[in-house]
């Protein structure tokens, strides 16, 4: 008896200690939210672009001048310049405080998010502005050149240019800064792009290789300014000197300070969510998960009487442990994934029901109230687990199919599902043991019967 | 056990939803949303007055967009459909939606899809299908291995999928109601809801085939198993408990449709029809058909 006891207190402490914690770290609970500790305060939960309202963009990037065990390692420059490029102090104020996330998505691939920022032109001109900096050398002699004409029978300049050089590795990944300068006899104005380390080997190994060859740098896919190499560069240092006015050699220092793209990139998707779009969806669906759990617990108490009661407590500590764990790992909460969450709150209920179920037929089989609770119990298990594993086993393979939307559906179902596993038979289990009725009195047969009959 | 003497009752019940679901899908068909297909969507709300749609219409010809679908929504909205849209367009787009800057207006939602991102997503929906499908049918198949007599094992199983597609096509035929009359669309919720009507609906058919086999194995006289008798027994034995559990997940399925946000609602409907389905045909579909197997297969004997 006393192990019991112990085991009862233990779990009303983790159940008081979560309850505390999503209590203290809810803003909208917490009157002296302002006062708590940072630990609180860092674990606000995270919602989803449809709920929070903001922007969803996906750009796909052109790797097909890269060699194809580059790509994931040029792809992660390109994601570090346009995270730079949005986070930067300059565009915070069109963006706030608020977690703007990029991240590679696929192979060739940019997802970026914007929570609360309901109007994307702003970013996509930003990205757009980003300069794609290449430095390209003199494609060797012999090598073929072709060149489309355009659609007036003309062949394009620049392209024809631009097909006289090749790339090569360096780009704008490895600019460390520029700066402006002005020819001290022209006046004109000068770029000066500063390399960082690998950036200054690989310049200095082009210029070596290149010496009395034209090395060309290309802005945006057209050549700005093609010098001739008169000897090696190690120091890491490149000039432009284009037909530019100061202003514009002005604004070209500022994009390219911001972070130069290693490649080209083409907006493929966007979304937009209004913020009370966001917002509505919120309210329902926090209304929708308290309605379902009042409807659940009504019918738990009402059908399955005193087990149904403690059934009804497990599920609340069950609903606080996943509520912590939305906050801790943290998960990003869409309304698909409220909807997996409100579904994993029946199939929690469906454990305990199976072993009610499995309780009452042992009672009838004129066991006392004592054994038929543990028989019940243990005969009730294999068919928890069986008809749990379909659920992980659809959540699993919903994960992996993965856009943002399914991950967490199936990632808060998967959890309520396992979690569930955990509460609703550990806990109850442990709660029904103390109700140590030794007798076969009428009472404790009415309690632990259900239904309709006394 | 009535459920089993009346089983043809039953067994017809399911056969008509079924054959009313599948000839409707075949005659309307499904609208398939922009998640699959691209396209673009643009939702605005005015602040102020809401232009009169024939005047949009005529500014909207003006674009080169191809086919536009302007449709009114709410009492000051409007939502355009077309295809995917570039930034520029966009910006276009609304300006001409505002009337050149007369009505003030907010755009609620906008979801540009690019051709290349739905035949990805495409892809990857039909190999989620195949991959629940293979796993479930291969749970089926260990859930069942020790089950034989009378009936055998791969039988069990058969059945199981049986049931499984009928717990899957009501739902459909629901959802090409909801797509001819309310314009639902498929979407990325339609797939996950399918792919979650597989998951739910097997395990209750296992669980009764569960206690089938139960009751089979405590039979002492194997010469004289009355199999209807014992599937019968089976389930008066855990048709309250199919029930109950169903209740519970439809419960909270049904406070998701009445009080959830917009964007889940017609996905909360096909899985409470999957649900209610998918416990019918466990008691009502999956139980009698095992009768009846186990009829053909004793007729069949005595014959040869």
């Amino acid at each position: 008896m006393r192990h019991k006891i112990a085991s009862v207190l233990l779990v009303l402490i983790l159940g008081g200690a979560v309850s505390l914690f999503v209590f203290k770290s809810e803003p909208k609970l917490n009157k002296n939210f302002e006062a708590e500790k940072s630990f609180f305060k860092n674990h606000p939960f995270r919602l989803g672009l449809d709920l929070s309202g903001g922007s969803y963009l996906l750009y796909q990037a052109d790797t097909s001048n890269i060699d194809s065990s580059q790509v994931g390692d040029q792809m992660q420059a390109l994601r570090d310049a346009l995270e730079k490029r949005l986070n930067s102090s300059d565009l915070s104020g069109v963006f706030g405080v608020a977690e703007n996330t990029v991240r590679v998505e696929g192979e060739d691939k940019i997802a970026i998010e914007l929570p609360g920022v309901t109007d994307a032109t702003e970013a996509v001109n930003k990205i757009s502005k980003t300069p794609l900096l290449e430095f390209k050398v003199e494609r060797p002699e012999g090598e073929p050149i072709t060149v489309k004409p355009g659609l007036d029978g003309k062949i394009d300049e620049n392209a024809l240019q631009a097909e006289q050089f090749v790339v090569t590795e360096l780009t704008g990944r490895y600019l460390k800064k520029a700066s402006l300068e002005f020819d001290p006899n022209t006046r004109a104005p000068i770029i000066n792009l500063q390399f960082d380390d690998t950036g200054t080997k690989l310049f200095a190994e082009i210029t070596k290789n290149n010496i009395g060859k034209m090395v060309a740098i290309f802005l945006d896919g057209s050549p700005i300014s093609t010098p001739v190499v008169r000897e090696e560069i190690p120091n890491g240092e490149a000039y432009i000197s284009g037909a530019f006015n100061p202003a514009e050699a002005r604004e070209l220092v500022r994009n390219l300070n911001y972070g130069a793209l290693p490649m080209t990139v083409n907006n493929i998707s966007t979304k937009t969510i209004g913020a009370t779009l966001g917002e509505n969806a919120v309210t329902a669906g926090v209304n929708a998960a308290i309605i379902g759990f009042l409807f659940v617990i009504s019918f738990l108490i009402l059908w399955y009487r005193l087990p149904g009661l403690i059934a009804s407590f497990s599920l609340c500590i069950f609903i606080t442990i996943m509520l912590t764990l939305f906050k801790l790992i943290p998960v990003t909460l869409t309304a698909a994934g409220i909807a997996g969450f409100i579904i994993s709150i029946g199939i929690a209920v469906d454990a305990n029901v199976l072993i009610f179920e499995r309780i009452k037929e042992e009672l009838r089989s004129e066991k006392s109230v004592v054994d038929a609770v543990s028989t019940g119990f243990s005969r009730a298990w294999f068919s928890i687990r069986d008809s749990n594993i379909s659920s992980i086993i659809t959540a699993l393979i919903l994960f992996w199919f993965g856009t943002s939307l399914i991950k967490g559906f199936a990632l808060t179902l998967g959890m309520g599902v396992l979690v569930s596993m955990f509460s609703a038979i550990t806990i109850t289990k442990i709660f029904l043991s103390v109700f140590n009725f030794t007798g076969d009195g009428k009472v404790a047969r009415f309690l632990f019967s259900s239904g309709l009959t006394r | 056990m009535f459920i089993i003497k009346h089983k043809k009752i039953f067994i017809s019940i399911s056969v008509a939803l079924v054959f009313l679901s599948l000839v409707s899908l075949f005659a309307f068909g499904l609208k398939v949303g922009i998640d699959f297909k691209g396209g673009a969507l643009t939702e605005v709300v005015y602040t102020g007055e809401r232009p009169a749609q024939e005047i949009l219409d005529a500014k909207l010809q003006t674009l080169d967009l191809g086919g536009v679908l302007l449709q009114p929504t709410g009492e000051m909205g409007y939502i355009v459909k077309s295809r995917s849209l570039t930034d520029v367009e966009h910006t276009q787009l609304l300006t001409i939606l505002s009337n050149d800057g007369e009505n003030e207006l907010t755009e609620t939602n906008f979801n540009s899809i690019g051709p290349s991102v739905g035949r990805e997503l495409t892809r990857k929906a039909i190999i989620a299908l195949l991959l629940v499908s293979l796993a479930i049918i291969c749970f089926i198949a260990f859930a069942f291995r020790k089950v034989s007599k009378p009936i055998s094992s791969w039988r069990y199983g058969f059945i199981a999928i049986v049931t499984l597609l009928h717990d899957v096509i009501i739902p459909v035929g629901l959802f090409v109601f909801l797509s001819r009359y309310y314009g639902a669309e498929i979407d990325t919720l339609f797939v996950v809801a399918v792919l979650t009507i597989l998951g739910l609906s097997v395990s209750d058919t296992i669980v009764i085939f569960d206690r089938i086999r139960e009751n089979l194995n405590n039979q002492t006289n194997v010469a004289n198993i009355n199999f209807s008798e014992i599937v019968g027994k089976s389930l008066e034995q855990s048709y309250v408990r199919s029930i109950s559990t169903s209740l519970t997940v439809i419960l909270v399925l049904l406070a998701l449709f009445f009080f959830g946000p917009v964007s889940t609602k017609y996905f909360a409907l096909m899985l409470t029809t999957g649900m209610f389905f998918g416990t019918y045909s466990s008691i009502f579909l999956a139980s009698p058909l095992l009768v009846i197997v186990e009829e053909w297969q004793t007729k069949s004997a005595r014959k040869s």
